[in-house]
């Protein structure tokens, strides 16, 4: 046998008991040949070319999925960010194109679309300030339409007055589903440095820069990363990255594997593997219980951010070797709702939110599915959004987030989101306010790209 | 040239005749077996085999027609295409 018995039981062990899986499939569909005047043309073009391109994906994904033995979890859609095509539309208009986008997605059986989205890090266009005005009552009345806003990155600087605006989006959106948690801000992230090609939601879009339609591929395992280190306890952090860096490309090859033969079958071009370390609610798929195995005894206690950055660079290079096309956000993501061990870490008070901020400083992406007291101020978010979209766009680096003001919870109660969204404990923004900071609006400047020390 | 070749791994309690009644469904299915590894691991029979099968869309067929063995004698029988192991372990 040209591959030896052990091998194949590694492979079979990590699906079967390790939770290999591929994440996400995601569609990328460029929308800009629907544009419209005529907005109700505009809504048949769009329903029309989603449902067409997209038909096949998730019996595709399925079974190939079932001919490789390995589960594709999630079939995705994203598209053109939406605000390019309300140049010349209402709020009504936006509101009613998101719904439309929800039955698309809801016939071809996906789970989630992204891309109900603007891209305003330096200024806002008539489309632009349609779909922020919309966005609110859309991400609320839709079941899987999916939201972001970039609104900083390290070119331009920080659109502060969009992010004042994003506060109260977010407020808002909560405000308008209390009774479900304010589950449409889950649905919602704010980016600096957003990537046009991440297959993964709430922030999935078509990027201006990609090709009429695009199948990107997400991968994910923590549970094999955590498995494999629990074999080596002794190792050295040298050797513990190494450990990962080949877990890492033993997934991503996986990966890539399964996508190029969805994507041929599909007859879409294959665009990029992104091999994030994606957490769920599953036993021991958690990105914080990794960072326990390296040694730390709750995640958010010193070194946690030393052990983040580890785990983060390996993953890249054991990902960037095994495939020509690595792309996405690709790195570790630490929501807290959807991952076990930063819950506990939270409820043992070992995290915080400035940990967490912290955090977002050597992971891959930012604050994501944080519940938060619902009484926080607008301007308090906003202030929230700022430090993060200042530490993406010095780092040049992704940073996003992603919180969900809970009305009527208070500190340390815990929050049920249901589903794939896990549950989290409400955690209390600082008392102190940051009105004035974020009143003065304008634009924070572009950082020096020189002198960077 | 097309890969129509997938691993067939078995795992379950040992007893009498598994390996018969596997291979007595793939005779049946005109599958050809090119190697067979098989071992005790903790008292459970563990084998694998490399098959080969006729086209890629056989294998949920192959997958149906191993049902009756599977729960007469409470084995656990995956299949996956052999790609998935050529591209996980070599480079």
């Amino acid at each position: 046998m040209t591959i030896a018995f052990q091998e194949i039981q590694e492979t079979i062990r990590m699906i079967q008991m390790e939770k290999l899986d591929i994440r996400t499939v995601t569609m990328g569909i460029s929308l800009r040949d629907c544009i419209d005047r005529d907005q109700e043309n505009m809504r048949s073009l769009v329903y029309e070319k989603i449902t067409s391109y997209g038909a096949a994906l998730t019996t595709t994904a399925d079974k190939v999925a079932t001919e490789y033995g390995i589960p594709i979890v999630n079939k995705r859609i994203s598209i053109t960010p939406v605000a390019e095509l309300l140049g010349n539309s209402t709020k009504e208009d936006a509101i009613a194109l998101a719904k439309t986008l929800d039955k698309a997605a809801a016939d071809i059986n996906v789970d989630f679309i992204g891309g109900f989205s603007a891209l305003i890090h330096k200024g806002v266009t008539k489309g632009d300030k349609v779909l922020l005005d919309a966005l609110p009552e859309a991400l609320s009345q839709t079941e899987r339409v999916c939201g972001s806003v970039s609104a900083a990155t390290t070119k331009t600087g920080i659109n502060m007055d969009g992010v004042k605006q994003l506060g109260e989006i977010i407020k808002k959106a909560s405000e308008l589903t209390a009774s479900q948690n304010g589950i449409a801000c889950a649905k919602f992230v704010v980016f600096c440095n957003p990537a046009e090609d991440n297959p993964f939601m709430a922030g999935a879009f078509h990027g201006a820069g990609e090709q009429e339609v695009v199948l990107n591929v997400g991968v994910s395992g923590p549970g094999v990363v955590l498995h494999a280190l629990r074999r080596y306890p002794e190792a050295d952090l040298g050797e513990v990255s190494d450990i990962i860096k080949r877990t890492a490309f033993k997934i991503t090859r996986a990966g890539e594997v399964v996508g190029r033969e969805v994507a041929e079958r599909l007859k879409v071009p294959f665009g990029i593997m992104d091999l994030s370390l994606a957490p769920t609610n599953a036993l021991n798929d958690s990105v914080a219980e990794i960072l326990e195995e390296i040694g730390l005894e709750r995640v958010g206690t010193h070194g946690t951010i030393a052990a983040l950055a580890l785990m983060n660079d390996a993953v890249k290079k054991g990902g960037a070797m095994a495939s020509s096309y690595v792309g996405g956000l690709s790195g570790a993501f630490i929501p807290v709702s959807e991952d076990n061990g930063m819950i506990k870490g939270i409820e043992d008070k070992s995290l915080t939110l400035s940990k967490l901020e912290a955090m977002t400083c050597v992971c891959s992406v930012g604050l994501d599915m944080i519940a938060i007291n619902g009484n926080s101020s607008a301007a308090s978010i906003s202030g929230l959004i700022a430090d993060e979209m200042a530490i993406g766009m010095i780092n040049k680096k992704t940073t996003a987030v992603r919180v969900i003001p809970v009305a009527g919870k208070k500190e340390g109660e815990m929050v049920e989101f249901g589903g794939l969204l896990g549950r989290a404990p409400v955690i209390d923004l600082n008392p102190f306010s940051s009105d004035k900071f974020v009143n003065r609006g304008g634009r924070i400047p572009a950082p020096l790209q020189a002198l960077i020390n | 040239m097309p890969n129509n070749r997938a691993v067939l791994s078995v795992v379950g309690k040992d007893q009498v005749g598994i390996i018969a009644k596997v291979t007595a469904v793939l005779a049946d299915n005109n599958v050809n077996v090119l190697d067979i590894s098989q071992t005790i691991l903790q008292d459970f029979f563990t084998m694998m085999m490399l098959i080969e099968i006729k086209d890629k869309e056989s294998l949920e067929e192959l997958h149906a027609a191993l049902d009756p063995v599977r729960n007469e004698m409470g084995l656990k029988i995956d299949m996956q295409r052999e790609e998935i192991f050529q591209s996980m372990h070599r480079i």
